[in-house]
């Protein structure tokens, strides 16, 4: 997760440029940065966000990392529909790291699209202005009379018209008109936005164009791999570098020992706001003419570690202290209403359930990897960050030089999901080409990578819940076991103190307890939510059946309560819980009329599941249907999903592949988990880490609740209630409850 | 001693130890950038390339292993990337990041030379073992059976779902 983007800032201003040839350049510049550098840079063209070629080729700068998510697609077609382009004419190119011109470039919290709805669609629509501008002064009409078709400029009193391509030169002399001040359309007169566009890349894609961070070749490049402590923080005492040294393609073998990594404890008051870590790891680096011969030197290399503190680690020291804490007082209160103790103690009936949930890997398919290169006290990158300005900041420090000083080239990316918000790769890369002065391509094995992610924090949450008489919740009382130190806890293991049902049910009091962690952890897709919306969404089932309600309406009876509000924080500022019941609710609500939840026939071996959760800024209910085998092998035959983010659906494509994408993955998390013995993380690879496979996807129906709220993102919200709509529908089927991640550990697998 | 490999109908020769894995060969040393590493132990796909026409993981074949045989890369399917599976890909939008999109699209093209018109289950058979992270297996089945449908215009009709 990221902090909210930087807007582009509201005295940034437009800038257009006569193109050699005729076209124009219409590029974003904030006021500092642009008086600071003086009149415009004779190189403003190739970062301008759009180039019109006299032949009406339109180019359109994409802003941010693209890992999959589908903003080199949508992004510039924002842009696009407001300049009322011709699609088929607009080439995408994806931009270098500039803030100073493209502002916020970073991919993370499902951000992109409130970001840039308003900005980049002003960006288009300041341009188109400036076209109509020039054709009414060719044609001496007023602009008030012209009109624009895609990609061209109409008249219609006088029929005629004119492409932009042949209108850039003329544009290129007016002046822009102030962002603030441009007409936009209204969205039923969207013709690109709301359509499906297919991604930009796809036929680079499917021709196996070199188009992503491990496909870069620099001339003259070494390839580096680097062997680091298998246990956390450990540090290298001695290596047969010599012997190394002599193998077959070897060209460097240097120790790295940078200095200590602090652990990745959130130090911010912010909740849910992740502090990444931006250590390196200590270790051997080898570098060699070919990646192979490096990997291969790995197998020869002899390395002596000092493993220090984290190889007393161990996930039975963890479960076994985690189960202390839940027991014992808790360290922390988060929130906290009536008198919880009482209420449950006075309550007719008393639901209590201990939920689990381990530790993550991220396992990109395209590993973590950088190619640098260093000369003359200047940088350049070719990176896969989701966080490149954050990365380059790293690596300047590192590396003792200005950030200025470093050019970072932004590939397509082979998977992000929060894993590289973190940049130790890249300052990995960074470092070494400054050491060996030669290009080098770092890439990480598959088993560097498994062993060296910032995992998902694993967690247990110990939950007790009063029913009255009629089966109305009167108390909730969660205390959630984590790591960290006292109230401060580790990077995404952070709860919100409005977690639902906070403030929905009548007594309620929220816990944390923590036990100190050496590793590192990190956002993963949906941080937090993967782990809390399985937790509350199951335990919710748990206490539809305790009360012999159905699920649907016990959910519908707590987004109905009037909330309680939250209290003043000690600095004044009041946290809001920013859930609209009304928006989760309607979400069920067409969950359960797709999937004819009313109608559902449960039979032995056979059930059905219903889960929603807000996060993200997004609205997602889920129903899951499966069946269960004597061997407790799960079947997932369908999923019904509604959604609502907002007014908007950008490109219904992306959009729905994001859904698909969120539901697949949160089955993969399901089944996967990372252990420690003895300081040493016991997966190595995908068959101990797996994902769901072909034949175990399920039919996935996906509809949206257009709601008139502003248009928002969809890379994480849809994952939460796939994982307890499937637990509750197991239980459906079987009277049995999955209280413990993976769902091996509760006996079961996905068949 | 160089081994001569055929790859996409061209004899390369390559002077790698014959124990190099054929991905790194493909990747690093003949520039073809299409087939990816993802695990290295052949358990994702990533690296499938089409070896006398089965799919076969590439980071798991020494080059000793495939001389002589007919190689075929996501480079060399088609001329211009209008091979039906290709054209599937691009018109269904496969894609989410894209990485292991090579290696899937070669492993159904091996599926359909074979199996022209593949049901659900023999299509589940055959793209199980090719892992896909951002989770696009729905439109790989969609664009599956239309590629079937496309490559074959004449003969009888299959089952969409």
């Amino acid at each position: 997760m990221q902090s909210t983007p930087r807007p582009l800032s509201r005295r940034s201003f437009l800038q257009i440029t006569a193109l050699t040839g005729g076209g124009l350049a219409l590029g974003l510049f904030d006021s500092p940065f642009a008086l600071a550098q003086g009149p415009p840079r004779a190189d403003l063209s190739p970062r301008a966000f759009i180039q019109i070629a006299p032949d009406g080729t339109i180019t359109l700068m994409a802003r941010a990392p693209e890992i999959g998510q589908g903003v080199k697609t949508m992004l510039p077609m924002m842009i696009a529909e407001e300049l009322d382009a011709d699609w088929s004419l607009v080439r995408v190119q994806q931009a270098d790291l500039d803030d100073s011109l493209y502002g916020n470039q970073s991919s993370g919290g499902s951000t992109g699209t409130q970001s840039n709805y308003l900005p980049l669609r002003r960006i288009g629509a300041a341009c188109r202005q400036m076209l109509v501008s020039a054709a009414a002064t060719r044609w001496a009409v007023p602009a008030s009379e012209c009109a624009t078709a895609p990609g061209r400029v109409l008249h219609a009193a006088s029929n005629r018209s004119i492409g932009y391509g042949e209108l850039a030169s003329d544009a290129a002399l007016l002046t822009p008109p102030a962002l603030a001040s441009v007409k936009l359309k209204d969205p039923r007169d969207f013709r690109i936005l709301g359509k499906p566009q297919p991604n930009v890349d796809n036929h680079a894609i499917v021709t196996g164009k070199p188009l992503f961070g491990i496909d870069v070749t620099v001339p003259g490049m070494l390839h580096a791999v680097i062997e680091k402590s298998p246990v956390y923080g450990g540090k290298v005492k001695s290596a047969n570098l010599d012997a190394i040294q002599k193998l077959p393609g070897v060209r460097h073998v240097l120790i790295l020992a940078p200095a200590p990594v602090a652990g990745s404890i959130d130090t911010t008051t912010e909740p849910g706001v992740a502090i990444v870590s931006a250590g390196i790891e200590p270790g051997v680096a080898i570098v060699a003419d070919t990646w192979w011969q490096a990997q291969s030197a790995r197998r020869a290399l002899k390395v002596e570690w000092d493993f220090g503190p984290g190889v007393a680690q161990s996930s039975d020291t963890f479960a076994a202290r985690a189960a202390e804490l839940l027991k014992s007082p808790p360290a922390n209160t988060l929130r906290s209403y009536g008198d919880v103790d009482a209420a449950l103690a006075s309550a007719a009936k008393v639901v209590e359930a201990t939920y689990t949930y381990p530790f993550l890997a991220h396992g990109t398919l395209e590993p973590m990897g950088t190619t640098a290169s260093f000369k003359d006290g200047k940088l350049e990158l070719w990176t896969t960050s989701q966080s490149p300005a954050e990365g380059r900041s790293q690596a300047a420090r590192a590396l003792n030089i200005q950030p200025t000083d470093i050019t970072v080239h932004l590939c397509r990316i082979g998977g992000g999901f929060g894993r590289r918000l973190n940049n130790d790769y890249l300052v990995e890369a960074a470092w070494l080409a400054k050491q060996i002065n030669v290009p080098v391509k770092l890439l990480w094995s598959r088993e560097d990578d498994i062993a060296h992610d910032d995992y998902r924090p694993g967690g247990s949450h110990s939950l007790r819940a009063g029913l009255d008489a009629q089966g109305h919740i009167v108390a909730w009382r969660q205390h959630m076991a984590t790591y960290g130190d006292g109230a401060r806890l580790v990077s995404a293991a952070g709860i919100d103190a409005t977690e639902f049902p906070s403030g929905r049910v009548p007594v309620y009091a929220l816990y944390t307890s923590a036990q100190p962690l050496l590793l590192r952890t990190g956002a993963l897709r949906a941080p937090g939510h993967n782990a809390y919306g399985f937790v509350i969404e199951s335990f919710l089932d748990e206490l539809a059946t305790a009360a012999n309600r159905d699920p649907l309406d016990l959910r519908l009876e707590l987004l109905a309560a009037t909330p309680v509000p939250m209290p003043a924080a000690a600095n004044g500022r009041r946290m809001t819980d920013s859930l609209n019941p009304d928006r989760l609710k309607a979400v069920l609500q067409l969950v359960a009329e797709k999937s004819n939840w009313a109608a559902r026939k449960p039979a032995p071996g056979h059930g059905f599941g219903i889960a929603a959760h807000y996060c993200h800024a997004g609205y997602f209910a889920e129903v899951a249907e499966v069946s269960v085998d004597s061997s407790n092998r799960i079947t997932v035959h369908h999923i019904w999903a509604a959604g609502d983010v907002g007014s908007q659906i950008m490109n219904p494509s992306g959009a729905e592949a994001q859904v698909q994408g969120s539901i697949l993955e949160g089955m993969s998390q399901m089944q996967q988990e990372i252990t420690l013995a003895s300081g040493r993380i016991q997966q190595t690879n995908y068959p101990q880490h797996p994902l769901v496979r072909f034949r175990q996807s399920p039919a996935i129906d996906i509809f949206w609740h257009l709601s008139e709220n502003g248009p928002t993102g969809l890379g994480e919200p849809a994952l939460p209630p796939v994982l307890p709509a499937i637990v509750n529908a197991v239980f459906a089927a079987t009277g049995k409850r999955i209280r413990t991640l993976p769902i091996a550990r509760s006996g079961f697998s996905f068949a | 001693m160089p081994l001569k490999l055929r790859i996409n109908n061209v004899v390369t020769s390559v002077d790698l130890p014959p124990d190099t894995p054929l991905l790194w060969a493909l990747r690093d040393t003949l520039d073809l950038k299409g087939a990816k590493y993802g695990c290295g132990i052949g358990a994702c796909g990533a690296c499938t390339v089409l070896v006398d026409g089965r799919a076969t993981r590439s980071c798991m074949t020494p080059i000793s292993a495939v001389v002589g045989a007919s190689i075929t890369t996501i480079e060399g399917l088609s001329p211009d990337g209008t091979h039906p599976v290709q054209a599937a890909w691009e018109q269904l939008d496969v894609p989410q990041c894209g990485y292991c999109q090579s290696g899937q699209i070669l492993a159904a093209a091996a599926l359909l030379s074979h199996t022209p018109h593949p049901t659900d289950a023999q299509i589940d058979a055959a793209m199980s073992n090719n892992l896909c992270r951002c989770g696009t297996y729905p439109r790989i089945r969609q664009a599956i059976h239309q590629a079937a449908s496309a490559a074959a215009p004449t003969a009888a009709p299959t089952a969409k779902k």
